[in-house]
């Protein structure tokens, strides 16, 4: 039961096979037992969903339901909850209770979902292993040796661990497809200003963005149904007709046409993920799509691109945490340089230090043409290079990540080396376009995920194409043994 | 030697908006502290800015004022700095893309000159909240309530030559301020903020001496001592050998002095960069038309007007529209009266003077325009001479409020009956043989002296029209 897709879940509750409170109870259990090893959850919030659970029930009833009434989800501990702990997988935060719910937790909760819990997740988001939270690195399900990606890997996890049924996640570079990849499930990083940042800690403000970490393309679609719309607290929402993501599932991929960007299937990619891919894409060819080589002639240029923004937008976006008014605040402090000082290296990890420097090195006078505006030039070349590509095909199809998920503490040493785990999924980022991850295969015992990226709000097409492969693919179903 | 001296003023005006800038928090002054932040204010994680609209029609609309550029794509940026009272560690504002970009603004001086100002650009920002240092036995306290509160800030070009002018300069854009709505313009609650560029340089030099920046400047008294104060300073220590630091003074209005704050030895580093929680605003033709639309009539306009409708002199018309409520007062006792030049003259003589020496605002004043209006209507249908009228001025000033009781009570009606004048000219006459043969001699100077005879016998209330014509009369028989 608790591998079930949130539509086969729901249904299970209409016919009454099984409660709200049952299932959430399920999950409970499992959380507890294998939450010791994975470390998925940092907060479980036992009392709190069992009560949703059984007003849930109520409401299904009623005949009040929607598609989410009484599933049990996960959120990731970036989304600001109301009178549960929100720590952004940060000591700095270690403390902090939020009194207000993020626009995606307010969204979820009126559709009846249930909260479980907090999940797991690279510190303030920074981070491609997990390893950077200050609750400790999440296992990946499938081998408990390796990282489940980052930086929601966390939701990943519990999700490829039967954990929940379906949590949320956080993308600013790669931040839900990669641990997607890894974990062998399916994600989807929405357009830009889609999904409503309020209440969304920020990271890379022009960069985040938040969706569905999800057992199928169904499901997500389910989500994008109830997270996406305007929201008048976030400036950068955007006034998008609202659409049923799910209507366009079942259309046939008959005409479709899929680029493959030349300088994804280079030497550089794993050959064994290669093969894989072109498996895949041979079943979309059967399934009526066509396929031709695209460019994206400045795609190497938007790793760097990205590690000038993101940490320019993350040194200011992060000046708020002073020890002053809320988090985590330095003990005796002589003076406020003292408070500063102190709370601030006290309060943030090794990662999150780095990329304050580095923003704050970029953003300084003499610096700022050189790095940032550069940065902001070559973003445009990036969306360019997408905007002429979307010209002659639908969806971009290539690897998530180089490879399958590694071994913890296996790149640690090098930060670059970190860094460019997104070198797949960061120009989508940069771009504010959708991009999609989903299981496409598995190498020794390990998945490995495919990314199909599409234009602006193209992403029902992009749910249509997963859903139809994933018709005909069983990758989205296999389950790892967890012990 | 001697030496010319160049300011250039920064001008932060609080806009009277009923909530902040970027959150929905009331703007009231003087509420317990931080009863007015609310999760944005207090820059709680995932919480986002966004935009009060009404601050930028007041944006918009000193742009048109001031004739100015108005940004059609305006663009905010992050200001990074650290301190407690700024939550953020980043104040949003303006720095290339303003609202509001280059404009002028013309002085009048005292002596009637006209001069005109540049202003560079004027700017949307949030304030930041307030540090109390006492009470909180060696910790500050943080007061969030104005953190948020919207701010334009004003930077002219530096063409002010001396105290005077930027004083003038100042008064003048106060008075746009109030004109406009935009700013109740309170200085000594901070509502508007003056920094002072200032340098010095010898006359007949093309290049501009060092400057210092003189902060913390709250009355318009202040603007023109603590000006003069550091132009004496940099003079002294030029002509000593010496040279201006480039630094930040502050100005102490208890020792009439400039002091230099914390003198940093790089300047500040703001890290500026464009504010990705908010899309720039974009604001059409249409637009700002519709803003002009709603704009009331603004000093210069008012000030012709006043020459043209009501034949004023310049100068009067000038410091009758100096403010909207003054322009207001004045309009309203010309109305009542039927005479705007008898009008101009008691506003800009008699009442400012009252004004002045009782050192209130012209919406604070004892006498009302009706009871101006009244009084001056007296004048005119010969109830009272122009003399009396300021007996029963005073009379207003000191709280008594109807202007025919007054002059009914005090008896101090007019007398024009000529019969009782004919007899008071007699009289004084027949008491003054010597004076008339002076007079009848060709001292023509003597003709004063009856006169004032004659009021001091009448009590000041003969008509003087009419007293005249019996005098020249009767002494020329």
């Amino acid at each position: 039961m608790l591998s079930k897709t949130v539509a086969e879940l729901s249904a299970a509750l209409d016919r009454k096979d099984v409660s709200s409170v049952e299932l959430t109870q399920a999950y409970l259990d499992r959380i507890e037992k294998l939450n010791p090893d994975l470390n998925a959850y940092i907060t479980v919030c036992k009392e709190q969903a069992l009560k949703q659970a059984a007003e849930a029930d109520k409401q299904r009833a009623a005949g009040n339901g929607t598609p989410f009434t009484g599933i049990p989800i996960a959120h990731k501990d970036i989304f600001c909850t109301r009178d549960v702990l929100t720590t952004c997988g940060s000591r700095m935060l270690h403390n902090f209770v939020s009194p207000y719910d993020a626009s995606v937790v307010e969204r979820l909760q009126q559709a009846g979902a249930v909260t479980l819990g907090k999940t797991n997740m690279d510190e303030f988001a920074m981070g491609s292993s997990n390893e950077t939270s200050y609750y400790g690195p999440v296992r990946n399900p499938w081998d408990s040796s390796r990282v489940p990606g980052g930086s929601s890997g966390g939701s990943a996890a519990a999700v490829a661990a039967d954990m929940c049924a379906i949590a949320t996640g956080t993308d600013t570079g790669g931040s839900i497809r990669q641990p997607a990849s890894f974990c062998g499930i399916t994600g989807l990083k929405p357009t830009y200003g889609r999904v409503s940042r309020f209440g969304m800690i920020a990271f890379a403000s022009s960069l985040d963005q938040a969706g569905p970490l999800s057992k199928s393309a169904e499901d997500a679609a389910l989500m994008m149904n109830a997270i996406a719309g305007l929201d008048s607290r976030d400036s950068t929402s955007l006034d998008h007709p609202a659409e049923d993501f799910t209507a366009h599932l079942q259309q046939s991929l008959k005409g479709l046409r899929i680029g493959l960007p030349r300088d994804h299937f280079t030497a550089d990619l794993n050959p064994a993920v290669q093969t894989i891919l072109q498996d895949a894409i041979k079943v979309l060819e059967s399934l009526g799509a066509s396929v031709t080589e695209v460019d994206l002639p400045h795609n190497h240029l938007s790793v760097p691109a990205y590690y000038v923004v993101a940490p320019a937008e993350a040194s200011a976006n992060l000046s708020r945490y002073d020890g002053v008014r809320f988090g985590h605040r330095a003990e005796n402090p002589v003076n406020l340089e003292d408070l500063y000082k102190r709370s601030r290296s006290e309060g943030f990890g090794d990662e999150v230090k780095r990329r304050i420097m580095v923003g704050t090195y970029a953003l300084s006078a003499g610096y700022y043409d050189a790095y940032y505006k550069k940065a902001q030039k070559i973003r445009r070349l990036i969306k360019q290079d997408f905007d002429e590509a979307f010209k002659s095909v639908d969806v971009i199809l290539g690897p998530t990540s180089p490879h399958t998920a590694f071994k913890l503490g296996e790149k640690n040493a090098d930060p670059v080396t970190m860094y460019l785990e997104d070198i797949y999924t960061i120009a989508v980022n940069l771009a504010g376009i959708p991009g999609m991850s989903l299981p496409a295969g598995m190498l020794q015992g390990l998945p490995i995920g495919m990314q199909l990226v599409g234009p602006a709000f193209s992403e029902a097409r992009l749910l249509n194409v997963a859903h139809q492969f994933q018709l005909n693919t069983d990758w989205h179903q296999r389950r790892p043994e967890v012990k | 030697m001697s030496w010319e001296t160049v300011i250039g003023l920064e001008v932060h005006v609080q806009l009277a908006t009923a909530s902040k800038l970027f959150s929905g928090s009331s703007t009231a002054f003087g509420a317990e502290p931080n009863t007015q932040a609310n999760i944005y204010d207090l820059a709680l994680p995932g919480t986002l800015p966004v935009m009060n609209e009404e601050v930028l029609r007041m944006a918009v609309s000193f742009g048109l004022a001031v004739d100015a550029e108005i940004g059609k794509r305006s663009v905010f940026d992050r200001k990074n700095y650290f301190y407690p009272d700024l939550p953020k560690g980043y104040q949003i504002s303006q720095l290339d893309h303003p609202t509001v970009g280059k404009g002028s603004l013309r002085i009048v001086m005292d002596d009637g000159s006209e001069k005109v100002i540049g202003i560079t650009r004027a700017h949307i920002e949030e304030d930041a909240g307030k540090s109390l240092h006492e009470d909180f036995q060696g910790m500050s306290g943080i007061d969030l309530n104005r953190a948020g509160t919207p701010l334009l800030e004003i930077v002219s070009e530096p063409d002010l030559r001396n105290a005077k002018e930027a004083v003038a300069y100042l008064k003048k854009l106060h008075s746009i301020i109030l004109y406009l709505g935009i700013s109740d313009g309170n200085m000594s609650q901070g509502s508007m903020r003056c920094d002072a560029n200032v340098s010095v340089r010898r006359k007949g030099e093309t290049e501009f001496g060092t400057r210092t920046e003189i902060k913390n400047i709250n009355s318009f008294r202040f603007v023109e001592k603590a000006i003069n104060h550091e132009v004496q300073r940099q003079i002294d220590l030029i002509e000593d050998g010496g040279r201006v630091i480039q630094e930040t003074r502050l100005y102490d209005s208890d020792r009439d002095e400039t002091r230099s704050m914390r003198s940093k030895e790089v300047a500040n580093d703001y890290r500026y960069f464009p504010e990705p929680d908010l899309l720039p605003v974009v604001i059409d033709d249409a637009y700002i038309d519709a803003v002009r639309a709603t704009m009331p009539e603004l000093p210069d306009a008012r000030c012709s007007r006043f020459v043209k409708q009501y034949g004023l002199s310049e100068y009067d018309a000038d410091v009758l529209t100096s403010s909207r409520a003054m322009a207001d007062y004045f309009e309203q006792v010309a109305q009542l009266c039927g005479d705007a030049k008898l009008s101009a003259n008691w506003v800009t003589v008699d009442l400012l003077g009252l004004l002045n020496k009782q050192d209130l605002e012209i919406q604070q004043s004892p006498v009302t325009p009706t009871q101006l209006g009244t009084l001056i209507s007296r004048i005119k249908d010969n109830t009272i001479s122009g003399k009396i009228a300021k007996t029963v001025f005073e009379a207003l000033t000191e709280g008594e409020s109807d202007v025919d009781q007054i002059i009914e009570s005090r008896g101090l009606k007019q007398v024009t009956d000529t019969g009782a004048i004919e007899k008071l000219v007699d009289d004084v006459i027949a008491a003054n043989p010597d004076q008339v043969a002076q007079y009848k001699g060709g001292k023509e100077a003597v003709f004063g002296y009856f006169v004032g005879q004659a009021m001091k016998i009448s009590k000041g209330k003969a008509n003087p029209a009419q007293l005249n014509e019996l005098l020249r009369k009767k002494l020329s028989e």
